[in-house]
């Protein structure tokens, strides 16, 4: 199994071969330690299950220290595996009676975009995702994943669809991006994005987006409004591709690394910066070593929030889902101190929950720094730290609140 | 403070013709191209006066400031690309809000500024895109928002993109209330902006020749490995595939927009 040293046995299970990534070497190394005592134990008889036993659970040791530590680039790598289960897996093993819908009724049928009715434990739900692709064949198919506008339109049929019978939505994203190319153009890629947007926003049903690997941009979001929002532990939600970010702000490809840092966009920092309810932990390392366990993750996550969903009244839901996404802000605001601050007076309260979480993101006492650096007077710090402190209530708190409750 | 983003000469050559053209004549002209009609950028501030009655814009939420949630840096730190280009433009972030009169019908304007890190949208950009719609709501005006952006800002990272579900969702509710939202695209109006409050007008306008589209032509370049088909992303091309009502010139546009509002606006 030493064929140039890129495939070898997980976990000495299945005969999986697997794409070793660089910093993952050190395990392949043990795996393949484990597999000449296997052979060894096989060919002369001897019991060398000890050893193995003890490699065995070097392997394990090993496997957690390497995943609690990727670096943002690691994370990259380690979302996009070819290994890595996609939505095709996540159904194969945890939803029953699959029945896919394809028809967008206006264009044609996107493969990287996958729609249909399933059962996730005694739910039956709306499963909407991108498609990444499992062969070569497969991945030109579904252009790695990176759907047309007729990919956004064929979700919000079926979403509509879904909600005019009930059905909560779980969107699973994994995709690079909205497809870049000349007909993606022409039908208007950006209008089925912010359209999907617009009415997901709206939709009479509960709505469920998990990351489950890339979280590319526009393309991710565009099937990403809903009442909760959750990534796996190892997938990333970014505003950018680390790659287009280094291109643009570094000029060049090798910063890669440097804008992965950068751009905060890991399932830890992205809880940090309150824009994601939740962080499903992957199984004893990491998901592409352990598909079904993944799955399974999955699988508990949604039917636990689905429960919690489905209790209150469609408009409290609505109503949550819409202040959940107004509330996303970090700026500063001074005290307005022109004639329209009286008009402004209801709307004041309204944006100190937002300056809460504004305030509350730059702790460490950076309001006044901040008044200095836009150019406002001292003063104005004031009124941010107040406003931190009264703006934790409502709908920002309550996220916060859940969130801890089912962090890992 | 006044700002012009014409450059310290007296003559320059068109983007477009290629003439060599008076700028002052240009600047009369709305600044358009005397010769061809070529529209070029305007700031904010020139836009603003160049749309609405004479002295009746009042800026609303004009003390918003970015900050920088992800002490983000790449060749500079954040917030030093931010204080430079604050004192260059004069402005606080790449949007101005306010009311306003357009011959004599009131409406709550936003004009983005493309001069302000090519009117990227962080989280100040989509705060008072959302204030302004919100604004609308409450008093019960037409809405127009002059379009122009690279798109999201990424040094603010997610919290910038996460504005496109914002601006759409508060849109979703304006919509909801039948209030009247009017998009005028002008050059560039890309990405995370075209692909949010951008494309969601009851009414798409846009100016000649502009550039509309979601992905840089670089990048479709790259994927494609093909030439791109001549004027791909202009307001032609998109108005040819349906998703621009009108393209409207400059000085049209008071016109257009005030007939419009009398067919919709309440």
């Amino acid at each position: 199994m030493r064929s140039g040293g890129r495939v070898g046995l997980i976990m000495g299970r299945e005969m999986n071969p697997i794409t070793y990534l660089d910093f993952e070497k050190p395990l392949l190394r043990i795996e393949e330690d484990i597999n000449l005592l296997e052979l060894e134990q096989q060919q002369t008889g001897q019991d060398l299950s000890g050893e193995i036993k003890q490699q065995r659970a070097r392997l394990v040791a090993k496997t957690k220290r390497l995943y609690s530590h990727l670096t943002p680039w690691e994370t990259v790598l380690v979302a996009r595996h070819p290994q890595r289960p996609l939505i095709t897996d996540h159904i194969q093993n945890i939803v029953t009676d699959f029945c896919e819908l394809h028809g967008d009724r206006l264009h044609g049928d996107d493969r990287a975009m996958i729609t249909g009715f399933g059962r996730i434990g005694g739910h039956k739900v709306m499963i909407v995702g991108h498609n990444k692709g499992k062969d070569t064949k497969e991945r030109v198919a579904c252009n790695f994943g990176c759907a047309h506008p007729e990919g956004y339109r064929k979700s919000l049929e079926k979403m509509r669809l879904a909600a005019k019978y009930k059905l909560p939505v779980v969107c699973m994203i994994d995709t690079q991006g909205a497809f870049p190319g000349v007909g993606a153009e022409e039908r208007g890629i950006s209008h089925a994005i912010a359209v999907n947007m617009m009415e997901m926003s709206r939709l009479g049903t509960p709505i469920i987006c998990i990351v489950i690997g890339e979280g590319g941009s526009g393309g991710a979001l565009g099937i990403g409004v809903g009442d909760r929002v959750a990534v796996f532990q190892h997938g990333f939600y970014s505003v950018i591709s680390a790659e287009g970010c280094a291109a643009i702000l570094w000029k060049t490809h090798e910063q890669c690394a440097r804008a992965a840092s950068a751009l905060k966009f890991t399932s830890k920092d992205l809880m940090k910066l309150d824009m994601i309810d939740d962080v499903i932990p992957e199984p004893l390392g990491v998901a592409h070593r352990h598909p079904l366990e993944a799955s399974q993750a999955l699988e508990k996550y949604i039917t636990d929030t689905l429960r919690e969903l489905k209790r209150p009244k469609i408009e409290t839901l609505l109503k949550r889902r819409y202040d959940r996404f107004r509330n996303i802000a970090s700026f500063f605001e001074a005290p307005s101190d022109t004639e329209k601050a009286k008009n402004d007076k209801p709307r004041v309260k309204k944006s100190s929950g937002t300056k809460g979480r504004a305030g509350s993101r730059s702790r460490s006492g950076t309001p006044s720094r901040e008044a200095a650096s836009s150019g406002r007077v001292a003063e104005s710090s004031s009124s941010l730290s107040t406003s931190s402190a009264t703006g934790s209530s409502g709908s920002t708190g309550s996220v916060r609140r859940r969130t801890n409750g089912s962090t890992p | 403070m006044k700002k012009r983003d014409i450059p310290a000469g007296i003559w320059d050559s068109c983007q477009s013709c290629g003439h060599m053209v008076y700028l002052k004549e240009v600047e009369e002209n709305l600044n358009c191209c005397p010769e061809c009609g070529h529209h070029r950028r305007v700031n904010a501030r020139t836009r603003i006066e160049q749309l609405v009655d004479t002295g009746s814009f009042v800026e609303m939420f004009a003390d918003l400031a970015p900050i920088d949630p992800l002490k983000f840096k790449d060749r500079i730190p954040y917030k030093e690309r931010l204080k430079e280009v604050q004192k260059k433009t004069g402005e606080l972030d790449a949007i101005v809000v306010g009311r306003a009169f357009i011959r004599g019908r009131a409406v709550v304007l936003a004009v983005m500024n493309s001069d302000f890190i090519m009117a990227s949208m962080g989280s100040v950009v989509g705060e008072k895109v959302t204030r302004a719609i919100e604004a609308a709501m409450e008093s019960d005006l037409s809405l127009i928002i002059v379009t122009a952006s690279g798109g999201a800002r990424m040094q603010e990272g997610m919290v910038s993109l996460m504005q496109m579900a914002k601006t759409s969702a508060a849109l979703a509710k304006f919509d909801d209330a039948h209030g009247l939202y009017v998009v005028v695209a002008t050059d560039p109006t890309t990405a995370g902006v075209a692909a949010s409050f951008a494309s969601l007008g009851d009414i798409i306008i846009a100016e000649p020749g502009c550039m509309i589209g979601f992905a840089g032509p670089r990048v479709i370049k790259n994927t494609i490995k093909q030439e791109l088909p001549a004027g791909f992303q202009t307001a032609e091309f998109m108005l040819e595939h349906g998703f621009v009502d009108r393209i409207v010139k400059r000085h049209d546009l008071r016109r257009e927009l005030a007939r419009i509002i009398d067919y919709c606006g309440k």
